[in-house]
């Protein structure tokens, strides 16, 4: 049992990083860009989620949003709704936080390489899923067809709005997205819950994976879609929710039944979802 | 490693000895509060109760704190921030074989390949001197978890024969600790009069499984829509006092507190637990376990299946202590598994 272990090999220790930019997404999102004190790279797969400290108030689990593909730095997209989210609201270019992680398990991308994808993302949803689209846009010629679908609840919810026009011109994926409610009429996009996109994309579900992202209410939904349209259980990819507060599977706020969100997960397929009754 | 027998006189030489010289750190031991019994530092060795039932607290509390400062820092442009975790030689004196079996489960948890300097910077030099549970509480059920005896997890393991105590040694630490009291070597009739105190003490649990231990996690797997769960839970007050007595619960929150100067502060971890509220919930207002069926179902599954499938020890050791400590009396394990086999 003896392990030699010294304090510095705290699992509670961050790394020091700076702020070096803020950008407002809506009224409730921002998007961070931090850069190591120590000038590495995080290192983290898509997918895989970090432990923001602020110190004085506390840490909390974020998913990274860029892309591995993007060096010198991450981004972090954060809607203000708890201590330290909101904190984080507050802090200006030159600011210094706690990162631990990447944690987690993040989008499969052996598997992945060389399929067509289906991205379906539902309001901040998107925000796991951007590293991913982001890394299969700067590594096109490693997958097939791609299919991007985003839902929001309304056209002043949609966030990263430069970007989401990038995707609709592109020739490299089909995009759509639509917005649950318009209460102007300025809006001239879809309108309706995301599984009212589906019908107008066609895909081969054989060599389709579908990556899901959104709130926990969305996933019951989009997978049924996702079953009609012929993808196997396993071909359908999800990232999940959870409290992870330490990231390295001993608090146990992250436990979806026996797993933990923080070491099997946050990423799951279908076909493991399935048998655990507690993931969505 | 040979067995020694020590009589009364010479065991309570032997930890004064171990007091006065600190030469295996600190020593705690088993002694009485008001009528119940629970483990602390040790004045004399006239203060320790061998012949207890059981402790308020399971003995992790040394090495898992209730609360932890994991973290110190000045909140300064550039934050410094130290990490805090120091080594504390401690002495335990008096831990049942189940408490064993308890930070048996520990040392996986805490262990793997992410391990927590906090926990074992403590437990790396602990002193571990058990005794056997000879009077259990009338909620205990340890005999039906195999957990009454234990082979492994101890310096030095005491068996009250009546007049002397037989002295199983189960490490080298043990053996060099002992070999400084006066004892006798253990024969034959000593080993058989040691395994006939523990079958009899075996006899007197009052509450047992009606299956084999091996058996819960397919019987969970068989119930998960059992009414069971919800006839049980529908008293639980939510309060969490089963999972704050448990030796094998081992889940904490972790929280940040400045000082008043508010130029600093410090991240501390207390223990937290799954049939409380707010468990499961994220900062999006969803909690995950918002119904007591389903955070008194998580516990059960968690004791008597993810934990075993994970770390190869069962979640529960039956030592009662939840039980004891429930108000609504509905939180021994050992009750509503014998109910989900009974109502399957």
């Amino acid at each position: 049992m003896v392990m030699q272990l010294t304090a510095k090999q705290s699992i509670h220790l961050p790394r020091t990083a700076e702020l070096i930019r803020v950008e407002k997404l809506s009224d409730r999102e921002k998007v961070f860009e931090f850069k190591f004190d120590d000038g590495k790279e995080l290192g983290q797969k898509p997918g895989q989620f970090v432990e923001v400290s602020i110190f004085g108030v506390g840490e909390a689990p974020i998913s990274v949003t860029s892309s591995p593909t993007h060096k010198g730095s991450f981004e972090l997209a954060v809607r203000a709704t708890g201590g330290v989210t909101n904190k984080l609201h507050t802090l200006d270019k030159g600011a210094k936080v706690g990162i631990r992680g990447p944690f987690g398990n993040g989008f499969p991308l052996d598997t992945l390489k060389g399929k067509d994808i289906l991205f379906v993302a539902g309001g901040i949803g998107l925000f796991p899923l951007r590293s991913l689209i982001n890394y299969v846009m700067d590594k096109r010629s490693d997958f097939g067809e791609v299919n991007t679908l985003f839902g929001c609840r309304s056209p002043q919810e949609r966030l990263f709005i430069g970007q989401l026009a990038e995707w609709d011109k592109s020739k490299d994926m089909c995009f759509l997205e639509t917005v649950d409610r318009v209460p102007d009429d300025e809006w001239k996009g879809n309108v309706g819950v995301i599984t009212t996109l589906f019908p107008k994309i066609s895909f081969d579900p054989k060599k389709t994976y579908a990556i899901v992202v959104g709130p926990p209410i969305m996933y019951r939904f989009v997978i049924a879609e996702c079953l009609k349209k012929g993808l196997a259980d396993d071909h359908i990819i999800m990232s999940l929710e959870r409290r992870m507060k330490c990231g390295v599977g001993k608090c146990g706020h992250c436990q979806i039944n026996g797993l933990y969100c923080c070491q099997e997960g946050p990423v799951f397929t279908y076909a493991q979802v399935k048998s655990l009754k507690e993931a969505v | 490693m040979q067995n020694r027998v020590i009589s009364r006189k010479d065991l309570a030489s032997f930890v004064d000895d171990l007091i006065k010289t600190k030469s295996a750190g600190e020593v705690i031991g088993i002694k009485a509060q008001g009528n119940k019994f629970n483990f602390g530092p040790l004045a004399s060795a006239a203060e320790l109760r061998l012949d207890y039932d059981i402790s308020l607290l399971p003995p992790k509390k040394y090495f898992f704190p209730q609360t932890e400062t994991v973290l110190k820092y000045e909140v300064d442009k550039t934050p410094k921030v130290e990490a805090v975790a120091a080594e504390k030689p401690l002495c335990i004196i008096g831990v049942h074989p189940f408490d064993i079996r308890g930070l048996l489960l520990f040392d996986a948890v805490y262990g793997g390949k992410d391990p927590d300097p906090n926990y074992f910077l403590k437990r790396n030099n602990a002193v571990i001197i058990g005794v056997d549970c000879l009077s259990p509480n009338p909620k205990a059920f340890a005999a039906s978890m195999g957990t009454n005896v234990t082979e492994e997890g101890f310096d030095l393991m005491l068996t009250d024969l009546g007049g002397d105590y037989f002295v199983t040694v189960g490490t080298s630490k043990g053996h060099n600790l002992i070999n400084k009291a006066k004892t006798k070597e253990a024969g034959a009739p000593d080993l058989e009069k040691r395994d006939k105190v523990r079958k009899e003490a075996e006899k007197k649990y009052q509450v047992s499984l009606k299956m084999k231990k091996e058996e819960i996690p397919a019987l969970l797997d068989a119930t998960w829509e059992s009414k069971v769960f919800k006839d049980r839970s529908e008293t639980c007050f939510s309060c969490g006092s089963c999972v704050m007595v448990c030796p094998t619960c081992v889940c904490f929150d972790v929280q940040d507190e400045m000082a008043l100067s508010l130029k600093g502060g410090e991240r501390y971890r207390r223990w937290d637990g799954c049939m409380l509220t707010e468990f499961a919930s994220v900062a999006s207002g969803e909690n995950f376990r918002e119904h007591k069926e389903q955070r008194f179902r998580h516990r059960m599954y968690r004791k008597g299946k993810y934990l075993v499938e994970r770390y190869k020890y069962l979640g529960c050791v039956g030592c009662g202590r939840c039980a004891s400590a429930c108000l609504a009396e509905i939180a021994s394990p050992a009750e509503t598994y014998n109910l989900l086999k009974e109502a399957k």
